[in-house]
């Protein structure tokens, strides 16, 4: 059995692991779509979403472990941390759910991902800038992918209306999360690694409004509820997540294809 | 003056090296699309002289390819073999690949092997959100089978990242798309 590493919390390691850890994590649901999606099409579209996000995670992940300095590479980093330290936002470990909750996420998610990249372009970080020139495109049609979806439920049947607005309606209540500022967003900005989380508030939710009201769905009200996937602090669902993604790791350490 | 002739004749000789280096680069193919070579699909960035060796600076195609891998260990493997002395690869993330680093010939294999090539990336690499339209399609593209322009897009993913699914209803043969990015 493979024991735990332990994670030097860094500022700067953690604004870069709540980046990786939410491509790590929703690659991981994603990929759990693999011969279940309602058709072909998606199941290859998911999967190859999944593939592109566990990319970007590796790079994310494995530039991380070098700022930590502790000798920590991407498989440590992916496979050998206590949940506490795993930092992706709380709303991609949630189950997958339906497909209507799936597109719904991957939109949502995707549209953050994506004006997160474009800034992070002008990263002081050279080499998080490289991996978001890249990691920017594939967000895009990620985005316009999952868009699609959304307009064509939401807009769509009695049936695909009633699972995207009930799906929104649990979703919406998670994306509170990500625009809270914290000393870790604040380093950030201030020392030009990337944006401020918060200053993506705006941008996210316009450009939210424009797919919702294509889907002639009402965005829903703001709630007090917090999440706090971000600080480390996750939901149920996380351990079970990552007991799967783990296992192989911790039974049989070292171990490769 | 016999160390000038002596740079001379290294330099000479480097150069030759890294010329024969690049022809081995031709040989090299991408082993999901292996009608192209790394250098018809524009990820060869450079060959550098690394020591009594060379380096081989590549750039991936998408953060995800499982292809990347695989590309690095055959360009090694070529370069050694090829006696160029021991090879290194390294990895150059920026600026990003894009599809139009494709060579001209690139697409033009791409084309005869049965994969409909990518047609020019927007200005900005800008895709704006563009919903299902109802009713088809928004763009032809010629079919690598029979060279109708009667195609439509099944799927916008496909085998690999890099491909979607499109079919001809001329010759009703399906075939592959490499999308511009």
């Amino acid at each position: 059995m493979q024991s735990s590493i332990r994670l030097e919390r860094d500022p700067a390691v953690q604004y870069l692991l709540r980046i990786g850890d939410t491509c790590l994590i929703l690659g991981q649901r994603l990929a759990e779509w693999c011969g279940h999606a309602p058709i072909l099409e998606e199941d290859i579209a998911l999967t190859n979403m999944a593939l592109d996000l566990v990319g970007q995670a590796r790079a994310l992940l494995t530039h991380a472990g070098r700022i930590e300095g502790q000798g920590h590479d991407e498989d440590h980093l992916a496979f050998l941390r206590d949940e506490r330290d795993y930092f992706n936002v709380t709303m991609v470990e949630l189950p997958r759910g339906d497909f209507a909750f799936t597109v719904l996420r991957n939109v949502m998610v995707a549209t953050l991902l994506k004006l997160l990249w474009e800034r992070l372009a002008d990263s002081s970080d050279a080499e998080l800038a490289a991996i978001a020139g890249k990691a920017v495109k594939e967000a895009r049609y990620h985005q316009q992918h999952a868009a699609d979806w959304v307009v064509r439920l939401g807009d769509g049947t009695a049936e695909s209306r009633r699972r995207t607005e009930s799906a929104l309606k649990q979703l919406w209540l998670y994306t509170a999360e990500w625009f809270e500022s914290d000393p870790v967003d604040e380093q950030a900005q201030a020392n030009g690694l990337g944006p401020r989380w918060a200053d993506l508030r705006e941008p996210w939710q316009a450009e939210m409004a424009a797919i919702l009201d294509d889907a002639t769905l009402a965005t829903p009200a703001d709630s007090a509820f917090r999440s706090t996937g971000k600080s480390g602090l996750h939901s149920e669902h996380m351990g079970f997540i990552l007991t799967t993604m783990q296992h192989l790791q911790r039974s049989f350490p070292g171990g490769v294809w | 003056m016999s160390t000038a002739i002596c740079d001379d004749s290294s330099a000479t000789e480097l150069a030759g090296r890294i010329q024969a280096a690049w022809g081995v680069l031709n040989t090299v193919l991408d082993p999901e699309v292996p009608a192209l070579s790394v250098r018809d699909l524009g990820i060869v960035r450079d060959v550098l002289p690394d020591g009594e060796g060379l380096e081989i600076v590549l750039t991936p195609t998408y953060s995800g390819c499982p292809a990347t891998e695989v590309i690095e260990h055959d360009v090694l493997a070529a370069i050694e073999h090829a006696g160029l002395g021991p090879a290194k690869v390294t990895l150059r993330r920026a600026p990003a690949w894009t599809t139009d680093w494709i060579s001209a010939e690139g697409k033009r294999k791409l084309f005869e092997y049965g994969i409909a090539p990518p047609g020019p990336v927007l200005a900005g690499g800008v895709v704006p959100i563009r919903f299902i339209q109802r009713q088809q399609p928004t763009e032809r593209l010629t079919c690598p089978q029979c060279g109708s322009r009667q195609t439509e897009r099944l799927s916008a993913f496909g085998s690999t990242a890099c491909k979607s699914l499109y079919r001809c209803m001329a010759c009703k043969e399906p075939f592959e798309h490499f999308k511009p990015i």
